[in-house]
């Protein structure tokens, strides 16, 4: 083995061992890598229950109840399979509406209710001006949403 | 394994001293091009976003920037790798004029998308894997140059700083599939994606004008850079003395 034919031999025993590694790393903290859960997976009792995490959905359509003293909102979120109803006190991001797809961090209650402390808006990866938005809708063609998967 | 004849010329460091200003000379006019175009296109003839509103346009500057950290570390690695390997000077400067500019590129991602990310999200910065995978790239990158200047031998530094280059690219792929393989905050990818990108062609064509200007404003600082190092690096050569005047150089 000539020093050239060594050096390479070490590069890609670099390459394959990092790779081989990180598979391994990232498959045992595969749970913990999600950033949220969705419906199904609390439906499921995949979520924890004894401390906080985050939950992702899509907000359903006529499903935002506020109370017009407070900041108290409460809103159903949807992976279009399983419904979860969330209840939060304070200012949602400018991005909140109907449809649109939010994450929420908080605890779930006795009453399968999740309390939320924060709300963030998720936008999704589709860009348009407003009124290619208007012609899809009035055209009856559904605008295209963050879909979520269901399968994690 | 022998590399063909002409990379050991293009890889001699006189030849391409002599040829980078006059390449970098050219890049950086296209690149200015791109710019002007990019940026007009940009804030001014793209239309504002259906849900966003104008509040989109920083991924002008966000998107090439976080693909040019991701492309400049790719750079920097296969770089380190060949020096490593065939012991060519040249890679080694690649590598390490690349290092600065790759790092400038991830925080520029970073702090735009912080700005976008408030008031769109609701929040400057989340712990989600898409955003800390771009983190310790950022790491990885302030880690190389630190590992640079550690070495008063540059031969040396350079094939520490390969090594640190090639086990830090495991993390390129992870950055990139982050938000397919887990959920993240962080959105979808938007052009990549093998069916049609989900973004409006007049939305697009200034994006694509800001990472063809992003891209030649990389090689020709990178030119740049590499021509000084070069003279660093050489400056016992006898065409470095010929060209500074013998007299100049002190070492």
């Amino acid at each position: 083995m000539t020093p050239r034919k060594k050096r390479i031999a070490i590069v890609i025993a670099i390459l394959a061992g990092m790779a081989i590694a990180a598979a391994l790393i990232l498959t045992a903290f595969e749970k913990n890598l999600l950033y949220f859960y969705s419906p199904t997976q609390i439906v499921n009792g995949e979520a924890p229950d004894s401390r906080s995490f985050r939950i992702g959905g899509l907000v359903m359509t006529d499903s935002v109840k506020r109370n017009k003293d407070t900041l108290d909102v409460s809103f159903i979120l949807t992976d279009t399979i399983n419904e979860i109803e969330v209840v939060y006190n304070g200012i949602l991001p400018d991005l909140f509406r109907e449809g649109q797809g939010i994450v929420a961090n908080g605890k779930l209650d006795e009453n399968k209710l999740f309390q939320a402390d924060e709300v963030l808006a998720k936008h999704d990866e589709n860009y348009m001006p407003p009124e290619v938005a208007q012609a899809l809708k009035e055209a009856g063609a559904e605008i295209p949403h963050q879909q979520y998967d269901t399968t994690q | 394994m022998k590399l063909p004849r002409w990379i050991h010329q293009f890889g001699s460091p006189k030849y391409f001293y002599e040829l980078s200003l006059w390449l970098s000379r050219w890049v950086a006019i296209v690149c200015v091009i791109c710019f002007v175009c990019g940026l007009y296109g940009g804030l001014v003839l793209a239309p504002a976003d259906y849900q966003q509103g104008d509040s989109f346009r920083i991924m002008y500057i966000h998107v090439p920037s976080a693909w040019m950290s991701l492309f400049i570390y790719m750079v920097m690695a296969v770089a380190g790798g060949i020096g490593l390997i065939w012991r060519i000077k040249l890679a080694e400067i690649v590598a390490r004029s690349s290092a600065p500019i790759g790092a400038s590129f991830t925080f520029l991602a970073l702090v735009t998308g912080a700005i976008w990310g408030k008031p769109m999200w609701g929040t400057w910065w989340v712990w989600d894997a898409r955003l800390t995978s771009e983190l310790i790239l950022l790491f990885l990158y302030l880690g190389y140059i630190a590992l640079q200047s550690a070495f008063e031998d540059r031969r040396v530094a350079a094939r520490a700083g390969a090594i640190l280059a090639l086990v830090g690219i495991v993390n390129i792929p992870i950055i990139h599939y982050s938000v397919e393989w887990w959920s993240t905050l962080h959105q979808g990818p938007t052009i990549t994606k093998m069916d049609k990108p989900s973004i409006h062609l007049s939305m697009l064509i200034p994006l694509l004008f800001m990472v063809l200007a992003f891209k030649t404003f990389f090689i020709s600082t990178l030119l740049i850079r590499a021509r000084s190092e070069i003279l660093e690096y050489e400056c016992n050569a006898s065409w470095v003395k010929q060209l500074l005047g013998s007299n100049n150089v002190t070492k």
